[in-house]
């Protein structure tokens, strides 16, 4: 393989160097963290809603809440820490998602075991399709008329047309 | 009033009752009187319908009386309320929607009946099927969750009020829309069912539903994106879809329902899939009931809490009937519906609609299995945990992604068979297409490589651009052809094009609506939010626009008073708008409410929220998001309902043409 021409090469160098600067722009930001961090919690007000996105009057819980998340994230406390630190105050259903321990963890298997399982069936169909033979009559092809050749007419016209 | 209303209820019991009875006799032993038998049957079920809708305009009327004696009419209404919302009482309640339910389950059931001439006996079987499934309305509707019940005691003054989640005008046709497709999908499982019972020769019943399967997918997609819409523009909370169980309860049907659609063409033209879209229909069906049960019951907590009670119980049996009904039919007559044709190739029309299916049904499942996965936690661990938004991002969104490609592929592939060099001509242009909108977004500044929702974002470009390239190649190609011969313009000879194959070319223009669809939503990650509060003359800068706090107000009318600030937005140093961000507070049902105001762009949107008055300086908080590319969503919508409009007009010219002009219009993806 030729080898690439030096300033081939190191244009390459100068656009990765560029790129990981743009990678790694923002990253650790408190208000990304918080915002990320919130939009994984739930308001346990009864309202169903994004804790970030709760926005009913009077809400009990959204504002104490926030202000707990945003406490945490001061402090510098991993996402871990904080959210445990939630669901240990407010239960497991403040997590807008199951976790991946203990039975939890079937909540996310079982929709890859059912892609993998429909992946099997529909290729074990196929295959089976594939397999079928084709039915021929014994000695050779035998002329068509009548309502089977209606049935082919038919068929080849739904098979070409526009 | 209201005893008119109970008669016509418990007299279109009877009938429908009769209907069923009747016309199963009638089909179950024929015979010299069987005919006029079955005839009574069908006049039974008509009659049904016109009792339905007396006892419909029976408590809309009473809503526009204001009959507080009956105890619907006081929940849901009160004397100031708006005459359109009066009207919308009848689904803004559960045992109004249960009626309005029947309502078009009924008028279905009059067209069904009324077009009997088509095919006698499979509309016979399809009718009885229907007046099966209207019985278990009508005894809801009779004897769990009456509409006309009173009210015991003093008479109240003034209603209740309607939930200000409801007062809003779109609230007067999301319902009605999402509720024609929900009980729409019940006539193609009565023809399936019809079908299957009496071993129907032949694919004419796909024929005969296949508008009818159109219209009520197209009801049920306006339905659903009403849905979305409403949810933005009320719930105030900056999104259109929370993965709600009532919003997954309406996705669910729809999503069974775009595979039928898909599969059901396979059996018309190669009398393939035939058990499995029977299946497929009745899961449809039995989702659309699901969903309702879902919405009806409580039996999880959603945002939608509009209307629970402990009708659960009587939606759980119905449910389990129609399964071990359909089964033992199915098992019964299985042998009817044994495949014609084999598949020829992996690279064929058929085996793109087998992993589309495949693909749409396992979205369906990640979304049911979501929807009841509290309820099995709650069983297995005493606790019920949340799967909200960050489960089904993680799993749909890779599913959804699939299927944008199979979107593409899909009507570049022939059936039977399609050689490798076929596909790689015509898909060449539009993957370079979508390669280049790949690069352009890098360059744009979206970094896939930081964050995966930038990833799915540029993931979801390419595709949704290699979608639109696909679909335009397409019509561009076959209009070509059409040009050369008869000399027509472009535009001209596209028009044409379409007029030879509606379904098929309308189909298209639903794929290019899904992928403006997608477009939209891949703004999602963009989106950006700041909240202030903001007295007098007080700024705040979100994204390009900045937001001055001209005043705040407040004001006071018969059915709400409200809060309200007056900002105005600049771009730069141009104003452009005036946004009026309010808080309701309905005096009648003694409940807040936050009004969105929302300024719209092809680029973005700019949404106002009035989070209401800091008690200590009382001066308003104020809540901007902008949200990028939101429009195209409900622009996208549009297009996937026009598609679906296009594709139901009748062909113009026969589909019968010459070889050599089939083989030059569509060389890739012959048929629809």
């Amino acid at each position: 393989m030729a080898k690439p021409k030096p300033i081939f090469r190191r244009g390459l160098q100068v656009g990765l160097i560029c790129l990981s600067v743009f990678a790694f722009l923002g990253a650790g930001d408190d208000s990304a963290r918080f915002n990320n961090l919130g939009h994984r919690l739930m308001c346990v007000c009864g309202c169903n809603y994004v804790l970030l996105e709760c926005n009913h009057v009077g809400c009990p819980y959204s504002d104490r809440m926030r202000s707990e998340l945003a406490a945490n994230v001061d402090r510098g406390d991993s996402d871990d820490r904080t959210l445990q630190t939630f669901v240990e105050k407010y239960g497991p259903a403040v997590l807008l998602a199951p976790t991946t321990k203990g039975f939890n963890r079937v909540a996310w298997i079982m929709p890859f075991l059912a892609l993998a399982l429909g992946l099997l069936t529909t290729i074990f169909i196929v295959l089976a399709w594939k397999k079928k033979p084709i039915q021929t009559a014994p000695g050779g092809v035998l002329p068509v008329s009548g309502v089977d050749l209606e049935h082919f007419r038919t068929q080849a016209r739904k098979d070409t047309e526009l | 009033m209201s005893q008119i209303g109970s008669f016509a209820l418990l007299l279109g019991l009877a009938l429908s009752a009769y209907s069923f009875l009747a016309g199963a006799l009638a089909l179950a032993r024929p015979g010299p009187g069987s005919e006029r038998l079955g005839e009574t049957a069908r006049r039974a079920g008509i009659a049904t319908f016109a009792l339905v809708f007396l006892a419909a305009v029976v408590l809309v009327t009473s809503a526009f009386q204001d009959d507080f004696s009956i105890a619907y009419i006081y929940h849901h209404s009160n004397r100031d309320l708006p005459a359109p919302y009066k009207f919308a009482t009848l689904w803004s309640g559960q045992e109004g929607s249960l009626l309005f339910w029947s309502l078009l389950l009924a008028a279905y059931g009059l067209v069904l009946r009324l077009r009997h001439k088509t095919d006698t006996r499979l509309f016979a079987y399809a009718s009885v099927v229907i007046a099966a499934v209207q019985i278990f309305f009508l005894l809801l509707l009779n004897f769990a969750a009456h509409p006309f019940a009173l009210m015991t005691g003093t008479l109240p003054a003034d209603g209740a009020g309607l939930n200000p989640l409801l007062q809003y005008p779109e609230m007067v046709i999301h319902p009605p829309m999402l509720y024609l497709g929900y009980v729409g999908f019940t006539v193609p499982f009565a023809f399936a069912l019809g079908a299957l019972i009496m071993r129907y020769p032949g694919e004419k019943w796909i024929r005969i539903t296949r508008r009818w399967t159109m219209v009520t997918w197209a009801f049920l997609t306006c339905g659903v994106f009403l849905g979305a819409h409403w949810a933005y523009s009320v719930l105030g909370w900056g999104g259109y879809w929370g993965w709600d169980p009532v919003e997954n309860a309406s996705l669910m049907p729809w999503l069974t329902g775009t595979a039928f659609l898909h599969s059901v063409m396979m059996q018309e033209k190669r009398g393939m899939l035939k058990m499995w879209n029977m299946w497929l229909i009745f899961a449809t069906f039995w989702l659309a009931i699901l969903g309702t049960f879902l919405t009806r019951s409580g039996i999880i907590s959603s945002v939608h809490a509009f209307a629970q009670s402990s009708i659960g119980g009587w939606f759980k049996w119905f449910l389990l009937v129609t399964l071990v009904a359909f089964a033992f039919f199915f098992f019964k007559n299985k042998s009817h519906l044994r495949s014609e044709h084999k598949l020829e190739s992996l690279i064929s029309r058929e085996s793109s609609f087998l992993f589309n299916n495949l693909l749409l049904l396992l979205a369906c499942f990640t979304v049911l299995w979501g929807t009841w996965f509290p309820l099995i936690s709650a069983y297995v661990q005493g606790n019920k945990v949340t799967v909200g938004p960050p489960f089904y991002n993680k799993v749909a969104i890779p599913v959804a992604l699939l299927l944008l490609l199979l979107t593409a592929v899909g009507p570049l592939l022939a059936w039977r068979k399609t050689s490798i060099e076929s596909l790689r001509r015509n898909f060449m242009w539009p993957a370079l297409g979508a390669l280049a909108v790949g690069i352009l977004m890098i360059v744009l500044g979206v970094r896939p490589w930081n964050d995966i929702a930038y990833f799915y974002a540029l993931m979801a470009a390419m595709l949704a651009a290699l979608v639109a390239l696909t679909v335009t190649s397409e019509f561009i190609r076959g209009a070509r052809v059409i040009s050369r011969h008869t000399g027509q313009s472009l535009p001209a000879a596209m028009v044409h094009l379409w007029h030879r194959n509606t379904r098929r070319y309308g189909g298209y223009i639903v794929h290019f609506g899904v992928a403006v669809v997608i477009i939209g939503i891949l703004g999602t990650p963009f989106n950006q939010d700041k909240e202030k509060e903001m007295g007098y003359g007080d700024k705040m800068t979100i994204g390009p626009y900045t937001l001055v706090c001209q005043s705040y107000t407040q004001d006071d009318n018969p059915n709400y008073s409200n809060e309200w600030a007056i900002i105005n937005v600049f771009k730069g140093d141009r104003e452009i708008t005036t946004m009026y961000p309010e808080r309701r507070f309905y005096k009648a049902s003694q409940q807040p409410q936050t009004l969105p105001r929302i300024r719209s762009t092809v680029k973005e949107d700019l949404y106002l929220t009035y989070e209401g008055l800091n008690e200590t300086t009382g001066r308003p908080i104020i809540k901007a998001h902008l949200n990028p590319l939101v429009m195209w969503i409900w622009v996208g919508v549009l297009i996937m309902i026009g598609g679906t409009v296009l594709a139901l007009i009748p062909n113009a010219v026969p589909m019968r043409v010459a070889a050599p002009a089939r083989i030059e219009t569509a060389p890739a993806g012959a048929g629809d």
